[in-house]
């Protein structure tokens, strides 16, 4: 076991230095040059001069070849140092560290709201297939689906912020901040393990165990949460992982639409900038989250399915 | 006479299809008294686990459209979830076909087990929190008492080492110890009747013998009667003392072991024995019967096995077929046993009884 997770972490790392190596020289290919853009911005949209231009490259190390740059910014990152932001000079650590908080309490808070409605939703549909309660559940998984989530961002805030007025329009700070927020991000993912778990149940409910349940004499509710909703939840545990990441992307809209604070607006700003340590920096932090929940999903497997045996096969 | 403990009468099941309904089980009418143990021998596809779904009510998705079950003269097609619960935990169990199928694989075989004991306990009531094991509210002790249990019972099915294998799950078991394990869970509940479903065809021969010998073993000192399905007839002689022949969802014949084995009176017993392949010389061709199972869309007129029948006539595919009493408790559903070479008359003629 512990054999398993050290090498997956050294798998990991490798992922990350490809995901670095490759940001890194993604931004040095976009056109407009960081130079010009931050000191136009720092001096109100003026042109800076040639000599302001090379102090602020020659400051920032940007006259370095790009290897050369890449491995000082590696060997900054090995000691926890992501670099400072070229427009404020705060350390992209700090930046980092403001506002991830606001975003994983998102991503989390939409996380329970799908798993609250999804799973009671999906077992409901499942057992009571093509009855009115299935359909019921199935055009709402729809509707979920199909609705960009910033649409429905507005559409929560005009009927429960501005109609009714029970909850703030946008801001951040109390739980109430966070209802419309969570809600709108929920909702996608609620409707995708919504289906996803009826139709998983439904493979199982046919499997012949479920009869042996049955031929004990257990009531259907313990056949159907103990016996098939363990076994169904086996698939759905990997997308709920695969989702959490784009949890994060979706996050970056729900930002805007909320004006929450978060990484997702600060990616967004970052990259208008060419503020380029923060947008290196806030990459590799998503795929640590990326790498870390992949392997939170596998070793979740392991417990929910005993057949699975962590370190393939010969332990 | 006394009660018999299982009683089916004219049971019909069928199966809606989009567009017809397969009559898998056709009028079937039988008894098994205390203590016995009856097989039901039929090719594939002739009713016979259709039938003993329906007893155990596992019949879905197909419907009971007529007749009656009776287990100690309780009707099983009228009673209600909560009884039907309560004969399964207490009364009734089931072994399926294929052990690699029926354990859940996400429990230990220990908690299946378990389980079983724990319905048997109490079949009325079984709260949620109590079967999910849900940490801090559940009764520890409970499952812990019960283990003892479970030990006895693996042992008592033939499971070396039961106290190892209690965190096992199933598929860490080879599929012998899987069935085993099966019936540990069906006989937690003290059956009076055990419905086992072809328990052996997934196994291999010499796991299936150590099988049935279990079965013999669990018969005598349990004093439980056993329903046995198969479509092998070696399986028949070796634990039956009663044989029930099913085709096309009807029964053709009935009598005790040793009348279907040596003086089958049926035309379709007869070649059903005639298939077996210790009657045909070595490097001959194995005898077989000729022709398909009938698919059992749409009413059948008749006998089902007319069409494969070497002595059906227009009598036999126009009425239902009489119950013929071929003495000595025998009987046989067919309208041409006139016809039909009577064994017992035979063997006296031509090379004396075997």
């Amino acid at each position: 076991m512990w054999k398993y997770i050290v090498r997956r972490i050294i798998s990991g790392l490798a992922v990350l230095l490809g995901v670095s190596v490759l940001t890194f020289s993604l931004t040095f290919f976009t056109p407009g040059d960081p130079a010009r853009t931050i000191l136009r911005k720092q001096m109100g949209g003026r042109s800076p001069s040639q000599a302001a231009i090379e102090r602020f490259r020659e400051a920032n190390g940007l006259n370095d070849s790009i290897p050369v740059q890449y491995v000082n910014w590696v060997t900054d990152v090995m000691q926890g140092d992501l670099g400072a932001s070229y427009h404020s000079e705060t350390a992209v650590t700090t930046l980092i560290g403001q506002n991830l908080m606001p975003t994983v309490e998102l991503a989390v808070a939409g996380l329970a709201v799908a798993l609250v409605v999804a799973i009671p939703t999906g077992v409901i549909s499942a057992v009571h297939k093509g009855g009115r309660l299935d359909y019921g559940s199935q055009v709402l998984a729809l509707l979920g689906l199909s609705m960009p989530n910033f649409w429905l961002g507005y559409l929560l805030m005009l009927v429960f912020a501005v109609q009714l007025g029970v909850l703030p329009t946008h801001g951040f700070g109390t739980f109430g901040h966070l209802v419309l927020p969570a809600v709108t991000l929920g909702t996608g993912m609620a409707a995708v393990i919504t289906r996803l778990l009826r139709s998983s149940m439904l493979e199982v409910l046919d499997e012949e165990y479920i009869q042996t349940a049955r031929s004990k004499g257990l009531k259907e509710r313990i056949v159907v949460y103990k016996h098939t909703l363990r076994n169904a939840l086996i698939p759905v545990i990997t997308i709920v992982g695969l989702q959490f990441g784009y949890l994060l992307n979706g996050a970056v809209i729900i930002e805007m639409v909320f004006q929450r604070p978060g990484l997702g607006s600060l990616l967004i700003d970052a990259i208008f900038a060419r503020n380029y340590p923060v947008v290196q920096g806030l990459v590799l932090i998503v795929a640590v989250v990326f790498v870390v929940t992949n392997l939170l999903v596998d070793i979740t497997y392991r417990y929910v399915d005993p057949r699975i045996s962590l370190g393939g096969g010969g332990e | 006479m006394t009660e018999p403990l299982l009683s089916v009468e004219n049971l019909h099941t069928h199966f809606e299809t989009h567009d017809r309904t397969v009559h898998a089980v056709n009028g079937v009418s039988f008894d098994i008294e205390p203590g016995e143990v009856v097989g039901i021998v039929g090719e594939s596809g002739s009713g016979k686990s259709v039938t003993a779904r329906s007893i155990m009510r596992l019949e879905e998705p197909g419907k009971i459209v007529d007749g009656s079950i009776r287990y100690r003269g309780e009707a099983l097609t009228e009673a209600t979830d909560e009884t039907i619960r309560r004969l399964r935990g207490q009364d009734m169990s089931m072994v399926f076909q294929d052990p690699m199928t029926t354990l859940n694989p996400v429990f230990t075989v220990s908690e299946q087990i378990v389980e079983s004991l724990k319905v048997h306990d109490n079949p009325d009531h079984q709260p949620l929190r109590e079967y999910l094991r849900i940490p801090f509210l559940h009764d520890r002790t409970d499952w812990a008492e019960k283990r003892d249990r479970v030990v006895e019972l693996m042992s008592e099915v033939g499971i070396p080492n039961p106290e190892e294998r209690l965190d096992a799950y199933p598929h860490e078991f080879s599929g012998g110890m899987r069935q085993r394990a099966m019936l540990a869970i069906a006989l937690a509940s003290e059956p009076d009747l055990l419905i086992a479903d072809e328990p052996t065809t997934a196994l291999d021969v010499t796991i299936q013998a150590q099988i049935l010998q279990i079965l013999s073993d669990l018969r005598a000192s349990r004093d439980m009667s056993v329903m046995l399905i198969t479509h092998d007839i070696g399986v028949v002689s070796e634990v039956c003392d009663r044989v029930i022949v099913m085709y096309g969802g009807q029964v053709m014949e009935t009598g005790t072991t040793e009348q279907i084995l040596t003086q089958p009176r049926h035309p379709y017993t007869q070649a059903l024995l005639d298939c077996m392949p210790q009657q045909t010389e070595r490097k001959e061709q194995l005898a077989t019967i000729e022709g398909q199972v009938p698919n059992q869309l749409g009413d059948i007129e008749g006998c089902p096995f007319a069409s494969r029948c070497a002595y059906a006539d227009a009598a036999c595919t126009s009425a239902s077929m009489p119950v013929c009493d071929c003495g000595d408790g025998q009987e046989a559903a067919c309208c041409a046993l006139d016809r039909v070479p009577d064994p017992t008359r035979e063997a006296v003629g031509v090379e004396g009884s075997r």
